[in-house]
């Protein structure tokens, strides 16, 4: 019996090849999503299942689904590599389907350089174990040994005999899980996997084909716009809408508590509308935050939550008896994400279930927190991620999807697409916190660190969506009071703050308070200032010790892919010729203490007259393990080092008394293409170790390895971001 | 309010009944359906809107369209020829893998036909100046200057 969608669903938890009826799912025909209900009644597939990962097509194709969303970061093209290696299918004969609740697993969110760790060996493992499965069932059908048979392009090739794959599993039940598979064609035979493949979505990108979710477009589709209030505890006192109700273009004012948004059926005048209603909205809006003050000192006034996070020997008694020390203290201050593209999403309620196109990195978290919010059972709620602008962390996306939903149960029936402007974006993202980082060090009598502490002082580093639905922005303004989400996850604030250094006598201890700005993940967390300080220290530190700072972070470091990266950095620097008014400076750090390692260079050209630093260029080299693509490999590596050098030379979300003032491209710039250095990557490729994503490992050494070339060239030593001209013009050398 | 106003956009002629002061990026987007300009910002400073008007290339987020009558527009969606075939710009585009999230390739690309038409080997500051206006968040400026160039030199 041929297996249909409806056995297929009743054998869920059995079988594990399934056969898509369905088809392609992507952006080519809408980002449709098949309005009938059939997500909830599959259920979330599961992670150990093949079908879960990988799917085989009428069409001779197959599906990889991946519980992440793309950004930019290439997982499309890294899962489709995995899958075609073991499968030893071209990559024309796969298709990728990103997160989608009810059809992909649940892979959480799409954060912190796991899409590779995650997603990709997940894939990887559906698809040996189906290889060995297809082979065994083609072995027994046929009467041959498995040794006579190979998988080609999507079919079963045997001694004079082929077949299909769609045809060979025809009516077969096999019921087995995803199993260790004895062999990786992607170890081995490397035919599609470690090799500079192209993106596909790259040429649809060049040709302007639908891509993103500001892209989409559905039939009767209708234009929102949220009425933003002054200030994060802002309340909506009244609004005259018979007013607002004279324009012939407003479709409905969406009014729940102070929450308020527009609808149009013309983009344009959706946001004429917005613009009207703010005028015509009145706010109790009391100036709570602190404006006009130092951030940095202000953020140690706050109270805090003081634990010692590591402890290893006496470090106290050794700085004590060190023959020399140094101690300092490092600042990087509110940064937001920025990303290019305003946060969008369309929304669709109809016949009681409520559709969400979102670039959300957690379709499934997601689902579970909106789904709270908007008191409506999970399993009538549904989400697909579709491609947005590149978010390096929690930017609008889930604030965007929820808001547009809101709007959407209040206006039944017709797709509401929500765009926010670059006002909303800059204004109301959650961003990076600000943090603080003070280190002291000893050195013995052979100029190596024998004692080393670290206090550093953050807020939580992460209020995803995680149930709650105070993690939303919107909530704040709706009638129930959700209350502020708190601090959130205070683990980023730790993340890189041990140095991957042999240091006998070491403390850390984190001071954790709840700033004043809305903030959640940013790129790496606590990693980048944590490396920033280590790697600004270690700087110092070897010059208090009259050492080469790679030979110095090398006699420290006991690993020896940390001393291959170093080394291989050396060698890149041979013949660099470093003029007056320029500086070189190097950095390493292995992110995480667990993933990648990368070691860094920075080659600047400072102007003493005006205090203005330029990058002329950049190296770095990275151990990021196996590599499935060196050119996406590379592709982030270069991305992370120019967006780090942007935030450690230009950024710095500014606010006043009432709310943020740095809301758009000039009050807060970024890199611009004047700015850009020249970028090198090398990759250390080791196939035997297993995969690692690198999208953050860049972006603490790269600041660091600035920050020491600027002291290279002039003396000054940086210790607060972003780098402050005035403190460059006061150079003596 | 709306009126009827005529269009040059891609070598054909568009009669659209729309608010003369619409910008141009939301009758290109929403009644033409086009996507290869993108909202970035709506304050002319990031140039993800970006089309050639008569040749030059110029955001389109403010631009009345009432502005823009007797002008003839190209988008993204206008730079390949009939057949399909891309110009050698977002040729040179894919050829470098210059694009991370992509969002910003639009501008890019568009800046880019407008340097190369007037300045058909361009130096690696003439590029940097000429792209100024284009934002990019995911850090791809050295791979789009790799691609300029590989463009200029085909």
């Amino acid at each position: 019996m041929k297996a249909t969608r409806r056995n297929f669903i009743k054998q869920i938890g059995y079988v594990s090849i399934g056969f898509s009826m369905v088809g392609t799912v992507g952006l080519a025909n809408g980002g449709f999503m098949p309005i009938d209900k059939t997500g909830s009644l599959l259920g979330t597939p599961d992670k150990d299942q093949i079908n879960a990962w990988l799917q085989i097509l009428e069409n001779g194709k197959v599906k990889v689904l991946t519980g992440k969303i793309e950004l930019g970061q290439g997982i499309r093209i890294a899962v489709a590599q995995m899958a075609a290696e073991e499968l030893n299918t071209d990559l024309d004969l796969i298709e990728v389907n990103i997160a989608e609740t009810g059809v992909t697993p649940d892979e959480g969110f799409t954060a912190g350089s796991s899409s590779i760790v995650s997603s990709a060996m997940a894939v990887r493992n559906a698809a040996a174990s189906a290889r060995e499965i297809i082979l065994k069932i083609a072995s027994k059908k046929w009467g041959m040994a498995i040794s006579q048979l190979q998988l080609k392009n999507g079919k079963v090739l045997g001694p004079e005999r082929e077949m299909s794959l769609y045809e060979l599993l025809d009516g077969e039940q096999i019921e087995k899980t995803i199993a260790k598979a004895t062999e990786y064609k992607g170890k081995t035979i490397r035919k599609y996997v470690g090799r500079p493949i192209p993106r596909k979505d790259i040429e649809a990108m060049v040709r302007g084909q639908e891509v993103f979710v500001q892209d989409l477009r559905f039939p009767g589709m209708v234009h929102a716009r949220v009425v933003r209030p002054p200030s994060y505890t802002a309340k909506l006192v009244t609004i005259n809408e018979a007013e607002l109700e004279r324009s012939p273009h407003l479709l409905k004012l969406v009014r729940k508590g102070s929450f308020l948004g527009v609808l149009a059926e013309d983009e344009y005048q959706a946001i004429r509308l917005m613009e009207k209603a703010k005028q015509l909205a009145k706010w109790n809006a009391p100036e709570r935050l602190p404006g006009n003050i130092n951030v940095k000192e202000y953020l140690k006034t706050l109270p805090a939550d003081i634990e010692t996070h590591e402890e290893k020997g006496d470090s106290d008694t050794s700085l004590k008896q060190s023959k020399k020390q140094l101690s300092a203290s490092f600042f990087k201050p509110y940064l937001m994400h920025a990303a290019n593209g305003p946060s969008c999403a369309v929304a669709l309620f109809k016949e009681g279930e409520l559709y969400v196109w979102t670039h959300s990195q957690g379709v499934y978290p997601l689902r579970r927190t909106l789904a709270k919010l908007v008191k409506m059972p999970e399993d009538a709620v549904h989400l697909k991620a579709v491609p947005g602008s590149g978010c390096f962390g929690q930017n609008g996306a889930n604030d965007a999807a929820t808001e547009a939903a809101l709007m959407a149960i209040e206006y039944p029936g017709r797709h509401v697409r929500l765009q926010w402007t670059r006002e909303d974006e800059h204004g109301w993202e959650p961003y990076g916190t600000a943090m603080i980082v003070e280190l002291k060090a000893g050195l013995d009598e052979n100029g190596e660190i024998d004692g080393w502490k670290c206090a550093i002082w953050s807020d939580g580093h992460s209020n995803r969506p995680n149930g709650n639905p105070n993690t939303l922005l919107p909530a704040q303004f709706l009638e129930e009071g959700y209350g502020h989400p708190g601090i959130g996850y205070r683990g980023g604030a730790v993340r890189n703050a041990i140095p991957y250094y042999d240091i006998p006598n070491l403390k850390v201890e984190t001071h954790i308070f709840q700033g004043p700005l809305r903030a959640s993940s940013l790129r790496g967390l606590g990693t980048y200032t944590n490396v920033f300080a280590i790697e600004s220290f270690m700087d110092e530190l070897a010059r208090m010790s009259n050492t080469d700072p790679i030979e110095f972070r090398i006699r420290h470091s006991n690993d020896e892919r940390s001393i291959a990266c170093m080394k291989k950095l050396q060698e890149k620097l041979v013949g660099i010729s470093i003029r007056g008014g320029e500086g070189l400076g190097l950095a390493f750090s292995r992110y995480k203490n667990n993933a990648s390692y990368c070691a860094m260079a920075a080659h600047v050209s400072v102007d003493k007259i005006t205090g203005s630093v330029q990058v002329k260029k950049m190296w770095s080299v990275v151990d990021a393990g196996e590599t499935i693509n060196p050119d996406g490999l590379k592709n982030q590596m270069e991305g992370g080092m120019i967006q780090s050098a942007s935030w450690a030379l230009k950024e710095e979300v500014r606010f006043d008394a009432q709310h943020i003032t740095t809301l758009n491209w000039n009050s807060y710039p970024i890199f611009r293409f004047p700015d850009t250095p020249e970028v090198e990557v090398e990759v250390i490729d080791r196939v035997d170790e297993p995969p690692m994503g690198a999208g953050e490992a860049a972006q603490g050494p790269a600041t660091a390895a600035i920050v020491n070339a600027i002291f290279d060239a002039t003396g000054v030593r940086i210790r607060e971001l972003p780098v402050n001209k005035e403190l460059i013009k006061q150079a003596k050398t | 309010m709306t009126n009827s106003i005529k269009l040059h956009v891609n070598g054909h002629e568009h009669e659209i009944e729309v608010a003369l002061n619409t910008p141009l990026l939301y009758v290109l987007r929403n009644q033409l359906q086009l996507n290869g300009p993108k909202f970035g910002c709506g304050l002319q400073q990031c140039g993800a809107c970006m089309v050639l008007k008569d040749g030059e290339s110029v955001p389109s987020c403010r631009l009345p369209v009432s502005a823009v009558s007797k002008s003839k527009i190209r988008t993204l969606e206008g730079l390949a020829d009939i057949n399909g075939s891309l110009h050698k710009v977002q040729q040179a585009f894919i050829d470098e893998q210059a694009a991370q999230c992509g969002y910003c390739l639009n501008g890019m690309i568009v800046a880019a036909v407008a340097l190369l038409e007037k300045n058909d080997k361009p130096s690696d500051d003439e590029i940097r100046k000429k792209l100024a206006l284009n934002i990019c968040r995911c850090g791809i400026h050295s791979r789009v200057i790799k691609a300029v160039k590989k463009a200029a030199s085909n």
